[in-house]
């Protein structure tokens, strides 16, 4: 399968590519043009930040970075610390009932905190939490996802590197830093991209557990900039549109074989 | 635990309270998580059954209804709408999207000239918000100056009402979601092909077989486990997926484009009925089981945990 | 017993919370605004915030703004129910029976020192908030539905350019003369466009006044969907689309018909006044702006926001909120208010205001919807707002899809709506 390609099919494969990077690049020729020229197609078209300028000053997009900012950099350390703890306990330790905790922990797999969105409203409201950052990262900080993850790298470690670290004095969790850890890095990379980009562009459950602006992160904050009363203004809507993406998506061409090697890492099992 | 024997526990030379300290450590390794996970996961499940059988007076006292609300949604007929539309989305956009990914993985494993880019191009919808997305797609459908209407009129056709014809409305959102998803699936069937050996396509190419011949009978079948891991996560996606509907069309025209999980939103927040969105969110439950069962039950048979 | 011990150490702690927090006796007061973030609307509402803290320095008001009015509302009651709810939001005018039944509001009655205050707006603007001799809102952000027509399209087509359909027979014969084809047949321009989405049970129930058929009981708790008159209102809407070919099939978004009326895509819109400044601002083109065509008579229905107070909030700040809606509603204001957006003034006394008046000499459009008001009917309001509003919605778009007849399309709806309505009698 590797040999020679037919023309014919590479042809495919390049108008295939250029269909799917079709929307993408519409979207950014309507957020860099003045806004006559969103609805008409011209090549004479003059070039603008001026939406960008507009988006920036009608909403406050800089609070919404640092929300999402700090959103998922709270999600990614509390989901790291409890998984590795986690995946260690099921990797290396023999327990009474560990089967059946781990099967518990792989119910999240299949019911995430997205579907029980009435429930962990209810939850949230009764912990006095509605309308802040720590709200919508709390369903999320256990990761069954994680916990999976890491114990299958967890048990791939060898053996005799264990016994060394014994040896020399460490104990459980000194072996667990000095040892599982370092050697795990690569998954660390792996599910942290995952992680990230997902939480980066969740919805729903911020769009239900927070109200004003010091809460609400980027996708949320996008919504409602373009769910206006009265009209729509496409080039000011692209230009957030744009926004929001823009910083995975500058990442993800920088970093582009990590993300794709991230993402295939999180697949195989 | 049935691997114990493969990964010999830290600690279990000194027997005896030893395995007692063990299982103390252990656990005292779980609670953070475990916490969470009960808190967020298990004792929701438990709480959506019992609310699906109480209703909440406005004074704020709870009745008991015995399967009252489970009568009611069975004569709602938004409920068997949204339930019938799941159905045609996750039929509508599974097998696509991984033939698509499929093909796409295909081409990517080539030494074709520009593979880069091409993994690039088929990559990049995955790491968009779909509330971007939405937007941007929004307006490919808008009716006459939209893009897709534009493109249509080139060719002297006329505008049509995208999203708000109940007979298209669903099709153009389950092109979006393709187009938002085969990226994602490529990456595990590239994966899987990375894996093969080369050998194989060889030895068989030698043997003079078709290129065709090739894929069906050995290619394809090899990348079987992958394509049910690939499609039990799209049909878990699918029902989770409605984030472009609060942008795109609320559901509607007249609920053709609606979904369980939106019906759930709008029940529990806009209607305010949370024991309703209870009974709800119970089938939703049963029907992720479902897939559960068939996943946990039958196919990690072959491919267990390692 | 035990409850009232509860209520009162909550109380207590409120106060010292409250009084620990704000050594200088200021009170905040958080306000649900139902509006994008964004656009010109937030920057008129915080440039008036900004001044009435101004002028009073012990009164501090977020504004949060959440969306259009449904998302709003589902805001505010999420809140609510979470326990944290606002001291007082703009929502709309026909929320109210929800907002009761929820036990969420306060009438202003015993909150103001002169209730003569009342009678200085519109009495139609009143209607939908006074329920039971109580008054439980006040309008701010309220509007009619008006007819949006592009004069420059009229000329082309051969008609009066100064003059809009008066009547349902006039204005399917002038949308015959203004609808525009391509070489190939298609449309590129159509006669009128009314919206189908979001506020589909506004435009119908504006039909159906003018066919002379009330939507409602005034308690809220009977709807007429099902009434011959209402059935031929929804007849005479699909007509324009499937039968008179001069309104695109399907459904029409309200969002983006604002931008189909800039672009030329039709040469009539029904939409609310609301979007008067915007269309003034961005129109390439001469435009005009009439009341609604009559078939019995004419009639829209009154809609948008008012204000109203939670009952969670502390005296002292359902006093200050008092304080700001008095401020906000002055005629000055409200005058400032309709001329930065296109939505009606409140009070007669605004349209006295000399700004006002100028404004209204150079650009007479916006006086239209007020003038309307004359035929104004309370907009629909019943129990279970949400729900009801969706039924209809839904036998709308029914019935303008082409999937349901409308008569079979508001025979569900009025059956749904029955059985909901049930509970609140």
């Amino acid at each position: 399968m590797r040999g020679r390609t037919h023309p014919v099919e590479a042809v495919a494969a390049w108008l295939l590519a250029l269909v799917w990077l079709a929307p993408l690049a519409y979207a950014f020729w309507s957020a860099l043009h003045p806004a006559a020229y969103a609805t008409s197609f011209s090549l004479s078209a003059p070039f603008t930040l001026e939406n960008f300028a507009r988006a920036w000053k009608q909403a406050p997009f800089a609070r919404y970075y640092l929300n999402t900012i700090v959103l998922v950099t709270l999600v990614l350390a509390g989901q790291l610390i409890l998984s590795t703890l986690a995946a260690y306990a099921f990797a290396r330790f023999r327990f009474r009932g560990s089967g059946i905790a781990f099967a518990l922990v792989l119910l999240q797999l299949m019911i995430m905190p997205d579907v029980l969105i009435v429930e962990n409203y209810r939850a949230i409201a009764k912990l006095g939490l509605l309308d802040t950052i720590p709200a919508i990262a709390l369903p999320y900080l256990a990761s069954a996802f994680g916990i999976f993850l890491l114990r299958q790298t967890f048990k791939s470690v060898p053996q005799e590197l264990v016994e060394a670290a014994r040896v020399e004095g460490a104990g459980p969790l000194g072996i667990l830093w000095w040892v599982y850890v370092p050697l795990a890095r690569p998954t660390y990379i792996a599910f942290g991209l995952v992680s990230v980009s997902y939480h980066w562009n969740n919805f729903l459950w911020p769009l239900i557990v927070t109200n004003s602006v010091e809460a609400r992160p980027l996708t949320v904050g996008l919504a409602v900039f373009g769910a206006p009363e009265t009209g729509v203004d496409w080039s000011v809507i692209t230009a957030a549109t744009v926004m929001t993406m823009a910083p995975l998506l500058i990442a993800f061409l920088l970093f582009q074989r990590q993300f794709v090697q991230s993402f295939m890492r999180a697949g195989i099992r | 635990m049935t691997d114990a024997a493969v990964s010999p526990p830290v600690a279990e030379r000194r027997a005896g309270s030893q395995a007692w300290w063990n299982a103390v450590n252990a656990w005292l390794l779980l609670l953070p998580a475990a916490v969470l996970l009960v808190a967020f996961t298990h004792w929701p499940i438990l709480a959506t059954i019992r609310h699906s059988l109480f209703i909440t007076r406005r004074n704020g006292t709870e009745v008991f209804v015995g399967l009252d609300s489970y009568q009611a949604m069975a004569a709602d007929p938004i409920f068997w709408k949204a339930l019938i539309n799941n159905f045609w989305f996750a039929l509508g956009t599974i097998p696509t999207s991984i033939a698509l990914a499929l093909l796409m993985a295909i081409w990517v494993n080539r030494n074709m000239r520009g593979r880069g880019f091409l993994r690039l191009a088929y990559f990049t919808p995955t790491v968009l918000p779909m509330i971007a997305v939405a937007n941007i797609w929004l307006f490919f459908y808008t009716p006459d100056y939209g893009a897709l209407d534009q493109l249509r009129s080139l060719f002297g056709l006329g505008g049509w009402n995208w999203l708000g014809d109940p007979s298209t409305v669903m099709g153009c959102l389950i092109v979006m979601v393709i187009w938002k998803e085969a990226g994602f699936f490529m990456i595990f069937y590239l994966a899987a092909l990375q894996q093969l050996s080369p050998d194989l396509d060889e030895a068989a190419s030698i043997e003079g077989a078709s290129r065709w011949y090739i894929f069906r009978r050995i290619t394809f079948p090899l990348l079987m486990p992958t394509t049910l891991f690939v499609a039990i996560n799209a049909v878990i996606n699918s029902f989770k997926l409605v984030d472009h509907l609060v942008i795109m069309t609320k559901g509607g025209p007249n609920n053709a484009s609606t979904l369980l999980l939106y019906y759930i939103y709008e029940v529990a927040f806009t209607f305010q009925d949370s024991s309703y969105a209870a009974t709800l969110t119970v089938v939703l439950l049963i029907l992720l089981s479902a897939v559960a069962l068939i996943k946990f039950g039958y196919l990690d048979r072959r491919i267990h945990y390692q | 017993m035990f409850a009232r011990r509860t209520v009162l150490m909550a109380a207590a702690f409120t106060a010292l919370s409250v009084a620990a927090a704000r050594p200088a006796a200021a009170v905040d007061l958080t306000m649900y605004y139902p509006v994008a973030v964004g656009g010109p609307v937030t920057k008129i509402i915080d440039d008036m915030v900004a001044r009435f803290e101004k002028d009073n320095s012990d009164i501090k008001v977020t504004a949060v703004y959440a969306g259009n009015y449904t998302d709003t509302m589902t805001k505010a009651m999420t809140a609510m129910k979470g326990g944290q709810p606002p001291q007082l939001s703009v929502l709309l005018s026909t929320d109210v029976f929800t907002l009761m039944d929820e036990n969420a509001i306060v009438p202003f009655d015993s909150l103001v020192s002169d209730t003569a205050w009342f009678k200085d707006f519109y009495p139609a603007f009143m209607a939908n908030g006074q329920i039971d001799g109580k008054t439980w809102s006040i309008p701010f952000q309220r509007s009619t539905i008006v007819l949006y027509w592009n004069k420059e399209a009229f000329k082309e087509a051969g008609l009066d350019p100064e003059k809009a359909p008066a009547s349902w027979d006039e204005m399917t014969e002038m949308s015959k003369k203004l609808i525009k084809k391509d070489g190939s047949g298609n449309t590129t321009r159509w006669g009128v466009e009314i919206p189908t989405t979001g506020y589909g049970y506004w435009m119908l129930q504006a039909l159906a006044i003018q066919n002379g058929q009330k939507m409602m009981n005034e308690a809220g708790t009977e709807v007429y969907f099902t009434a011959p008159k209402t059935v031929a209102a929804l007849d005479y809407w699909v007509d324009l689309s499937r039968k008179h070919n001069v309104m695109p099939t399907g459904s029409i978004d309200w969002a983006t018909l604002r931008t189909d009326f800039l672009e030329g895509k039709t040469a009539m819109m029904w939409h609310t006044t609301g979007n008067l400044t915007a269309v003034k601002d961005a129109a390439k083109f001469p435009f005009g702006v009439a009341m609604l065509p009559a078939k019995e008579r004419r009639g829209s229905p009154t809609g948008g926001g008012s204000f109203y107070i939670f009952k969670n909030a502390s005296p002292e700040q359902q006093k200050a909120a008092v304080k700001f809606i008095q401020w906000m509603t002055a005629p000055e204001r409200a005058a400032e208010w309709s001329m930065k957006t296109g939505y009606v003034a409140v009070s007669p006394a605004a349209y006295k205001t000399k700004a006002m008046k100028d404004y209204a000499k150079g650009f007479p459009a916006a006086t239209v919807a007020r003038d309307q008001l004359e035929y104004a009917v309370p907009e629909l309001s019943v129990h279970d707002n949400g729900r009801i509003y969706k039924f209809v919605n839904d036998a709308v778009q029914a019935a303008v899809t082409g999937s349901q007849k409308p008569q079979e399309a508001l025979a569900a709806a009025q059956a749904q709506s029955d059985r909901v309505l049930r509970a609140s009698k």
